[in-house]
């Protein structure tokens, strides 16, 4: 009984958030790379991603997730993941969840600007979302079935430094990444790259919902580089995916991007979409709740 | 049925937070803003010497307005004149500044006083918003936190 209530009250809760305190959101188009943006502080977005993903010798899969990203302060965003995945022909399973924490060191705005990332994940083995690319992870890792991929526990440790330029109205960013499994594996390594840009770098001086500033569109690149071991290329997938954003005026935000497979070891195709709203107030909302002030 | 009605009372409270939280006053932010007015200062010559390139552009306040209204008005208020997380912007020390000094507080941010980086905009939408900003003239004491004229 306690659970119905609790998700009565949570679906209540997100009805509220829906409804009440949405903000115009400017979100960049990546899905997998980050640039030096953070949440604006106070503000919680909420946001759902999906990657559809085809398997050689296999059975296609849906994988997909759930994100609360909150901005703590100007220079700190911290975000929460609920992850799972379907496998054709398998089953649909939970796979886990991830805590990742972005932080801003310089104060002011830089050609390159750092940010600091540190997350931790508690999956299992069967998580297929494919947030990034790391190690020596490649298409047949995926072929295992659900009921026995979910057996194995991952605890992992992942450390990025995003490195992000935005230079007449494009933005090119670079994500440096080292993973380490807590159960005794090496440090697996990885990045990601982007470049996108607004499709008009004015505003329109009436609101609209079509107009070419409202898109943004670029393209990422992501993949692994293997192991302390085994550093490099060999054995490992890469990605090219094109992205697109469409940032509508009341608030939400849509993500398309198709990835394409760049050896033999990567999957051959990726759709990845999403759908995100920001709220502002969140936090001043919950220091209410304990009777806090800001 | 109880817990139905909890979950409904909720709601309604979550309903009537967040307008409230953009409507509230709150005397101990003025420190906070006078230290965020004092950013203004610390825009280098070169930045602050720029002139805005959208002065002669007749579009340039109504685009300006309606960033203001999508991106700042959360924090700075409708009229720009305050609100619980962003000082007002129609005093002397942001009207009378100049307009290279608004820009590079916009790209630059005060991270550790809350302002975010606006850099995500383009130029010359950060542009539209300064023009925005100046036009606005200084607020009388009197001024209501209502929303500008369309």
């Amino acid at each position: 009984m306690f659970f119905r209530f609790a998700l009565a009250s949570l679906l209540c809760a997100f009805l509220a958030l829906f409804f009440s305190c949405p903000v115009r959101s400017q979100e960049s188009p990546y899905i997998v790379a980050y640039d030096h943006y953070l949440e604006e502080p106070g503000n919680l977005e909420v946001e759902y991603f999906s990657t559809f993903g085809t398997q050689r010798a296999g059975n296609d899969f849906h994988a997909y997730w759930l994100e609360f990203e909150y901005g703590v302060k100007a220079w700190w965003t911290t975000e929460f993941y609920l992850e799972g995945q379907t496998t054709f022909q398998d089953s649909t399973i939970f796979t886990g969840f991830r805590w990742e924490n972005r932080i801003r060191p310089l104060k002011r705005e830089h050609f390159i600007n750092p940010i600091l990332y540190f997350e931790y994940e508690n999956k299992n083995g069967a998580d297929k979302i494919l947030k990034e690319g790391e190690g020596h992870d490649v298409e047949a890792d995926f072929l295992t079935p659900n009921a026995e991929a979910r057996k194995e526990h991952i605890h992992e440790i992942e450390l990025k430094l995003i490195v992000s330029s935005t230079l007449k109205g494009w933005n090119f960013t670079e994500n440096t990444l080292a993973a380490k499994n807590l159960s005794n594996s090496p440090w697996e390594f990885g990045y990601a790259l982007g470049a996108s840009r607004p499709l008009a770098l004015k505003a329109s001086p009436q609101p609209c919902t079509l107009c070419r500033q409202n898109f943004a569109a670029g393209v990422e690149m992501y993949g692994g580089l293997g192991d302390r071991h085994h550093f490099g290329l060999h054995d490992t997938s890469h990605y090219a995916a094109p992205v697109l954003a469409w940032n509508l005026p009341s608030g939400w935000t849509l993500r398309l991007s198709p990835g394409f497979g760049l050896n033999d070891n990567s999957h051959r195709f990726l759709l990845r979409w999403g759908v995100s709203r920001e709220f502002s107030g969140f936090g001043e909302m919950v220091s209410r709740w304990f009777g806090g002030r800001r | 049925m109880t817990r139905y009605l909890g979950a409904f009372a909720l709601t309604v409270a979550l309903l009537r937070a967040c307008p409230a939280l953009a409507q509230n006053q709150d005397p101990r932010i003025a420190k906070k803003n006078a230290s965020v007015y004092a950013e203004l200062a610390n825009a280098p010559g070169k930045a602050r010497s720029k002139r805005n390139p959208l002065d002669n552009d007749s579009n340039a306040v109504a685009a300006g307005r309606n960033l203001f209204a999508q991106r700042c008005a959360e924090c700075h208020g409708y009229a720009a004149t305050g609100g619980k997380k962003g000082p007002s912007l129609r005093v002397e020390e942001v009207q009378n500044a100049e307009p290279g000094a608004i820009f590079w507080i916009l790209t630059n941010g005060v991270v550790r006083r809350g302002m975010p980086v606006w850099s995500k905009l383009p130029e010359p939408q950060r542009w539209q918003l300064v023009s925005f900003i100046k036009s606005l003239g200084v607020a009388p004491a009197s001024a209501e936190n209502t929303a500008p004229n369309p």
